[in-house]
């Protein structure tokens, strides 16, 4: 990355400011500067979604073979040795390797695709375009910010590969367990390459967060004041609130325990002996770098979750031809939840010997949460009351969110309510719970982004039957895959098990987990069918014929439909109304660059 | 052979919905965009509305086939209160649960596009957002209040007249200490662990509290007698999980830990109960700690007084295991090798 490639960009988008038709045919990109080390943020965006989709097939893929084990313990999958060498001698999976895969599935999807790829790409996409901005506040810093995403997907990969295999002391990589190459053959280097992946990881988070939020505090257009942003625009903002404040306390506890590990110190480690002898730390506290990791975690599922809100919001009010109920009701509860989000991280950790004086305002902060989760349930049922639905397959997948959205947060409720928590903490209700919550919603809100800005990312649909088998195969399947689990963890049937044979307590499941592994094998094959959609409709996908194709009022309707760097070819539009006026005054929709009518209803 | 043949049923399937896809494109385009769309609004309302019918039949054919693999009744004093609390939740949650969900599917459903029908153009109302502010907050309240009672009775000091039992879990499987006759556990350091000399728990010889403290593969609790459990680690952090008495505590290396809850049933009794004739109390380790963690199994008697104390009076001391009479050497030598061996075994 030079200082040339910036200046050029900046030349090219200032171009755009005062030059009108012909500033695309001015300069030619090559390859390099448009594909690779692009500074325009609509394909940083790009590189952004097929990054994490890429991720999110090998993570997914990661869960159907760890599946295959716990729904088929006895059978043997000769094709499994194939792939995997000496991880799966004889067709079966060996626990080190179960352990492995469920560790990195969880990293994955959690950081990888739900973060990155789904803020990364949205935040990116939407802010300059809805807030009428020709770029990010620096489009280098926004480049820089997927390089370093692109180095922790390289150094994560290669974690795979490694002899003594990746990480696999669970997504949460609890010290001592992840401090000891002793304790676990994936602490050995799998936990040093995970914690430098992480490091890059919230480097590129930062850059990416600190963007986003100067560039719509900064860069509105005129007449875009804060209250007539679109809501999906509110929501990147409290997101990248979040990030911006938490990441940096998780980097905190992974130097520690990176200095742990290999400077001899004894901030998690104490009274430990392994591997036949004792060792020298003492004083340290393992529950330390449970608070500083779940500083960030809890606020984390909030990062994952607010953007897919945003987002629904967003498309239910398109669909549904309506405004968006209770617009400042919405952004009172995502501020609500933004604030809470911070207070509420030792709710993961009821059983670890907290003082229970502690937990008792953990609980109470925890169940406060539901508040605004329930107002803005309510606002979704009624921004779709007495709608004109046109049941795209972006609108179907907001409904599918709202859906599974109740399902998963009700459940919180249980889990929060610490005496609740002490029996079902660590079982497949958790599991259950959050893969409802914040894995099945936050990809339908994902979904619904993709299928709703396709065209403006590519100038083509999406093929629209493959949606609507995608989202609903994907729906049932995702209830029938993590209902029944909630039945599993009430009888306690812990989580991260290998095998349960053994046990007289929990083995009464086989034929349901047989079940479960082939409702998974579906829905996954399905998601194939999804990526296969995406990446030939970018080729072959039916051609945009108009600006504005769901008759939506946001400003990136108002680009051309395969708008250039600097997005608008003339001046930037000026905002003259909020993003909501659908059906007002017998109009169907009123774009935001339409000026305030003299006989207008007031809203 | 048969995975090839799978993989190729799956890519024609794959082909199979590529062509109608492909087809139905062209077959929107033939008929005009309003017309195609029309016409799949209508499919896709008819499956949201039979989504939901099917949805809530299933949740309750689901209920029906699952409800017995549970866990019954409470085998703990203290689970009695746990289950309530759940049941409690079940119903408020389980309200909105189905409120919410008919409204979602009705509403998609009702208000599906139409020719000629407008949308209401309703963008807020103060009143709607109280009300939905208000009442979740009121039900929320009542969850905490509840919550909070039982979390301080659960987490409160165990009763003096308790039981003592130490568990200490290492990879992988649990160390049982039971504080003898005086009822008080000896001191230990984990500087001292010995494997081969019979202390896996680094017990200090020096301190007269440990001298008639013995160890065990199983625990063994008395029926209606409230026990303590002091909960350790020797190397990471595992999780003593108590399913059916609704208990969990971790084990922290370097912090202890503890839990209480007075045993209702003997395991007798629960053969019985349950019809299971291979019913055990189970500790199932609950926090990921390493490869063996899902074979990290402990097991719980349930007895009564009398054929506690008959169990009692067959443990050797642990000191005598650790210091064997000179003159027995070699006998003792040998079984002392086999509980050594009984006790680490994974």
């Amino acid at each position: 990355m030079s200082n040339e490639a910036t200046l050029h960009s900046q030349q090219e988008v200032m171009h755009g400011a005062h030059d009108h038709h012909d500033h695309e045919h001015h300069h030619e990109d090559n390859f390099i500067s448009k594909y690779v080390f692009s500074l325009d943020h609509k394909m940083i965006a790009k590189q952004f979604l097929i990054t994490g989709i890429v991720w999110a097939i090998i993570g997914a893929f990661f869960s159907v073979v760890f599946r295959l084990q716990l729904g088929f313990p006895d059978a043997t999958f000769p094709w499994l040795e194939s792939i995997l060498g000496h991880w799966a001698k004889g067709g079966r999976i060996t626990p080190e390797a179960y352990y492995a895969l469920v560790t990195m599935h969880g990293t994955i999807l959690v950081f990888f695709v739900l973060t990155a790829g789904l803020s990364g790409t949205f935040s990116n996409l939407l802010i300059p375009l809805q807030v009428g901005a020709r770029d990010m506040a620096s489009p280098f810093m926004n480049c820089l910010s997927y390089w370093f995403f692109f180095l922790a997907s390289l150094v994560m990969m290669a974690s795979l590969f490694v002899q003594t295999g990746p990480a696999s002391g669970g997504w949460t990589m609890y010290p001592p367990l992840s401090a000891l190459g002793d304790a676990s053959i994936g602490s050995k280097i799998g936990v040093d390459l995970w914690l430098i992946s992480m490091a890059l990881f919230v480097v590129s988070q930062l850059l990416g967060g600190l963007n986003y939020i100067s560039t719509l505090l900064n860069m509105r257009t005129k007449g875009m004041s804060m209250t007539k942003m679109p809501l999906t625009i509110w929501s990147f903002f409290f997101t990248a609130v979040l990030g911006v404040l938490s990441f940096p306390v998780l980097l905190s506890g992974f130097i520690l325990l990176l200095m742990d590990r290999h400077a001899g110190t004894s901030f998690y480690l104490s009274d430990i002996f392994i591997a036949g002898k004792a060792l020298a730390n003492e004083g340290g506290s393992a529950i330390l770098y449970q608070h500083l990791f779940w500083f960030l975690g809890h606020p984390e599922v909030y990062i994952i979750i607010l953007p897919a809100m945003g987002m629904v919001s967003e498309v239910l009010a398109v669909s549904s031809r309506k405004p968006i109920f209770g617009y400042l009701a919405m952004i009172g509860s995502l501020f609500a939840i933004c604030i809470l989000a911070f207070l509420v991280w030792a709710h993961h950790m009821f059983v670890t010997g907290l003082n229970p004086f502690l937990g008792a305002f953990f609980v109470l902060l925890t169940l406060l949460i539901a508040v605004p989760s329930a107002i803005k349930v309510f606002n979704w049922l009624t921004t779709i009351w007495k709608g004109n639905i046109r049941f795209t397959p972006a609108s179907l997948f907001s409904i599918g969110f709202v859906s599974t959205f109740i399902s998963g947060g009700l459940t919180g409720i249980w889990l929060g309510n610490s005496s609740i928590d002490i029996h079902l903490h660590d079982t497949y209700f958790v599991i259950a719970h959050f893969h409802i919550v914040m894995g099945v919603s936050a990809f339908f809100g994902m979904f619904a982004g993709i299928y709703h800005w396709f065209p403006k990312m590519y100038g083509r649909f999406m093929n629209n039957t493959i949606g609507y088998i995608h989202f609903w195969v994907t729906l049932i399947g995702a209830y029938l895959i993590f209902w029944p689990m909630h039945y599993e963890g009430m009888a306690g049937m812990p989580r991260r098990y290998f095998d349960y044979s053994s046990w007289t307590s929990f083995n009464q499941f086989g034929g349901l987990n047989q079940f479960i592994s082939i409702v998974v094998i579906l829905v996954f094959a399905t998601q194939l069918l999804f990526v296969f959609n995406f990446f030939y409709s970018i080729f072959k996908g039916r051609k945009l014929t108009e600006q504005n194709p769901w008759k939506a009022t946001s400003l990136e309707w108002t680009t051309p439909i395969n708008p250039g760097h600097g997005n608008w070819p003339g001046e930037i539009p000026e905002v003259h109304r909020w993003a909501y006026d659908y059906s007002k005054d017998g109009r169907d929709f009123i774009p935001q660059t339409e000026p305030i009518g003299p006989n207008e209803s007031a809203h | 052979m048969s995975g090839f043949l799978a993989v190729l049923v799956i890519v024609l399937i794959f082909i199979v919905i590529f062509q109608i896809a492909k087809a139905s494109e062209y077959v929107s385009i033939l008929k005009g965009e309003k017309k195609a769309r029309q016409q799949s609004n209508r499919i896709n309302g008819f499956l949201l509305i039979a989504f939901l019918v099917l949805g809530l039949i299933g949740v309750y054919y689901c209920n029906n086939l699952l409800k017995g693999k549970i866990l019954g009744e409470s085998a703990s004093v203290q689970g009695e209160g746990v289950d309530t609390l759940i049941y409690v939740t079940l119903a408020i949650t389980g309200v909105v649960f189905v409120g919410t969900q008919i409204l979602l599917f009705w509403f998609a459903f009702k208000y599906q596009e139409k020719e000629g029908r407008k949308a209401f153009y309703f963008p807020h109302n103060n009143r709607l957002e109280v009300i939905w502010t208000v009442i979740p907050a009121i039900a929320l309240t009542v969850l905490v209040a509840f919550g909070l009672k039982h979390w301080f009775q659960l987490t409160s000091d165990a009763p003096k007249d308790a039981a003592v039992v130490e568990i200490t879990g290492k990879q992988f499987n649990w160390l049982i200490r039971y504080p003898g006759k005086d009822g008080a556990l000896g001191r230990r350091d984990f500087k001292k662990i010995d494997e081969a000399a019979s202390n896996p728990l680094g017990m200090d010889w020096d301190d007269q509290l440990g001298k008639d403290d013995f160890m065990a593969t199983e625990v063994h609790l008395v029926v209606g007698k409230p026990v303590k459990f002091v909960i350790g680690s020797r190397d990471v952090i595992h999780d003593v999980g108590l399913p059916q008495f609704r208990m969990k505590m971790d084990a922290v290396p370097g912090i202890p830990t503890t839990l209480w809850f007075t045993p209702k049933f003997t395991t007798k009794q629960m053969k019985e109960k349950t019809g299971n004739p291979d019913f055990t109390y189970e500790i199932s380790c609950d926090q990921m700690c390493g490869s063996g963690h899902y074979s990290m199994r402990g097991v719980i008697v349930v007895e009564t007084q009398a054929e506690y104390d008959a169990w009692v009076a067959k443990q050797p001391l642990q000191y005598s295991l650790a210091h064997p009479a000179p003159a027995e050497a070699p006998k003792a030598d040998s079984t002392q090798k086999t509980v050594a061996a009984n006790i680490g075994k994974p």
